[in-house]
């Protein structure tokens, strides 16, 4: 079997989680070399859209920016940002894909603050367009390290809704019905969510990791699919693929 | 009336009156008269301490680098900021304490770059007054500026902790019931934005993504053009279809080549990785990063002057080379 690193795996296993044909708002690193991987390998017709107005580029290399040239090289339209997050408010966009500082159980995602908000120990960029996307994409889905500092039980702030409090609270809150968190694709493991309390769970652990690993590098209780599953390491094709192909400069998987 | 069932504690820090705002542009000259000067003087004329000021472009894409180097040359104070999509712009600006008060979309980071050691320093310092919103939500305020209507409302942000800093008022929809977050109009005292082409009167032409300038430019009180070229009227008037700002909404045209250096400019150059890498790492000791901005910024005239200091027009080919994906070597 290949070798691979973290950031390989995470790009690997996160970019089959998007079907062909699928719509996708994406953010910066992680998250546009799992769509650009997925693009390259079993979803050749993904419509992959940028906060800055790119719609459904045929991406040559990694972008650095969500609004460099590159997110709308031959591109089907070079757009604006209301045009984008329009899209995704009327219920056009399918997913979003995005990279968290800090994520509680509930999906709710902090990169506002450390500390307190007013004399904040470590100020962090705030929304930019997370909230957007993740408040009106169908499925919220997330890339980070299985780490416990990142997987904290409350986020300190809710720069980006998850589900909230857990249960009906999004919908309550006056966001849009039937949206909300769907993936959280770590290092070890692929999570949910349950469908009644929102709690996020574990779905699928990665090969050679067992479920007493993650638990111990989450700073929560994991809750238990019905049925976990093994997910199939990265395969040869793909892990060439996102190597000369998306990242040859290893931007992002040298991280 | 709506009823306001909640409403974020953030400070507001412009006026969304629309009948304040008709006042303003019913004053607002509309003679197609020659508006070419040079950057120093368009920030003289038109950006004041203590105003309102926007930055088109999305960051380190197709940014008025000129514009912002001159207000921190000039050291204009007590601004106002819109902190929306924006990275390089904010560095410059956080780097010449130019604001004190700022609504906060997205700033401190360069994306993928990493973050700004001084930017990041200044939010800290608890010299800057703030307002949180998301990127969408600074586009929607500009949107109901340029509508001239006081607010839009929108489906996000509510429910988060960012609303509950913002100005955002949730009410009822009057037609479903259904919750709304209602965004007031932002009508900025001066922006700056930079276009591909422009002519003399400020009619102006852009390629590629246009992320929220179309609104920004038809918000702001005061607008200023920097232009990658000047074209002639007659060539706007040969294919309107084309042009994206009328020049009625403009102040100021500085023609300044490169004019989005270190920043990308679409189908023209890409960004200047190497010199972005540059701040950042010089940001991290204070005492270096002041030598580097007196180098860079207070000790040149001019943006050319500060280009040539960065390698000039040949660095400008090899980025040129690299935007249109042509292997050098």
């Amino acid at each position: 079997m290949a070798e691979y690193n973290t950031m390989e795996l995470m790009i690997v296993a996160a970019s089959r989680e998007l079907e062909d044909g699928a719509t996708v708002g994406v953010g910066t690193g992680a998250p546009c070399a799992a769509a650009m991987l997925a693009q390259k390998t079993k979803a050749p017709n993904l419509v992959i859209m940028f906060e800055a107005g790119g719609i459904s580029p045929q991406l040559p290399t990694m972008p650095i920016s969500v609004g460099d040239s590159r997110t709308y090289y031959k591109a089907v339209m070079a757009s604006g940002m209301c045009e984008i997050m329009e899209s995704c408010q009327r219920g056009l966009v399918d997913y979003t894909f995005l990279g968290g500082a800090q994520i509680d159980m509930y999906g709710n995602l902090n990169s506002t603050v450390i500390g307190d908000w007013a004399k904040p120990k470590v100020r962090f960029p705030g929304s930019g367009g997370a909230n957007d996307f993740a408040s009106f994409c169908w499925k919220i889905m997330v890339i980070t390290p299985q780490d416990a500092r990142r997987f904290v039980e409350r986020v300190s702030f809710i720069t980006t809704p998850g589900y909230l409090t857990g249960g009906n609270a999004r919908e309550e809150a006056g966001l849009p019905a039937n949206t909300g968190p769907h993936r959280v694709i770590t290092n070890m493991a692929i999570m949910g969510y349950d469908p009644d309390s929102k709690r996020m769970r574990v779905e699928s652990i990665h090969h050679g990791y067992t479920f007493e690993q993650v638990q111990e590098n989450c700073g929560f209780e994991l809750l238990k699919a019905p049925e976990v599953v093994e997910t199939p390491p990265p395969s040869d094709e793909e892990l060439e693929i996102l190597r000369t192909e998306v990242d040859p400069h290893r931007y992002i998987i040298g991280r | 009336m709506f009823d306001v069932i909640a409403q974020g504690d953030g400070p507001l820090f412009m006026d969304p009156d629309p009948d304040k705002a008709r006042e303003f542009f019913r004053t607002k000259k509309r003679a197609l008269a020659n508006k070419l000067m040079t950057v120093r003087e368009a920030v003289e004329k038109f950006v004041h301490d203590g105003e309102y000021l926007a930055i088109g472009g999305f960051g380190a894409n197709r940014i008025p680098t000129a514009v912002c180097h001159e207000i921190v040359r000039q050291r204009k104070k007590n601004m106002a900021f819109a902190g929306h999509t924006s990275t390089h712009d904010f560095q410059i600006l956080a780097a010449g304490e130019v604001f004190d008060r700022c609504d906060i979309a997205y700033i401190i980071g360069l994306e993928a770059r990493g973050l700004s050691p001084n930017a990041r320093r200044y939010m800290e310092s608890g010299k800057v007054t703030s307002c949180e919103w998301t990127n969408y939500s600074m586009a929607l305020r500009l949107k109901a500026a340029a509508m001239g209507v006081s607010f839009v409302p929108g489906r996000n942000i509510m429910g988060t902790d960012t609303f509950k800093h913002s100005a955002v008022k949730v009410v009822q929809c009057p037609f479903t019931g259904k919750k709304m977050a209602l965004y007031p109009a932002l009508w900025p005292d001066v922006a700056a934005i930079h276009v591909h082409e422009a002519d003399v009167y400020g009619n102006c032409r852009i390629r590629g993504i246009s992320i929220a300038d179309l609104e920004l430019a038809r918000a702001a009180k005061h607008l200023i053009i920097t232009c990658e070229r000047l074209v002639h009227n007659e060539e706007i008037r040969s294919d309107p279809t084309q042009t994206v700002i009328p020049y009625f909404l403009v102040d100021a045209v500085c023609e300044v080549p490169f004019g989005s250096y270190p920043g990308n400019m679409p189908y023209e150059y890409f960004s200047d990785e190497d010199h972005l890498k540059k701040w950042l790492q010089v940001e991290a000791d204070p005492e270096e990063f002041k030598k580097f901005l007196e180098e860079q910024i207070y000790n040149t005239k001019d943006f050319n002057e500060y280009l040539e200091l960065n390698g000039g027009i040949e660095r400008i080919n090899q980025l040129r080379a690299q935007e249109h994906l042509i292997e050098l070597d």
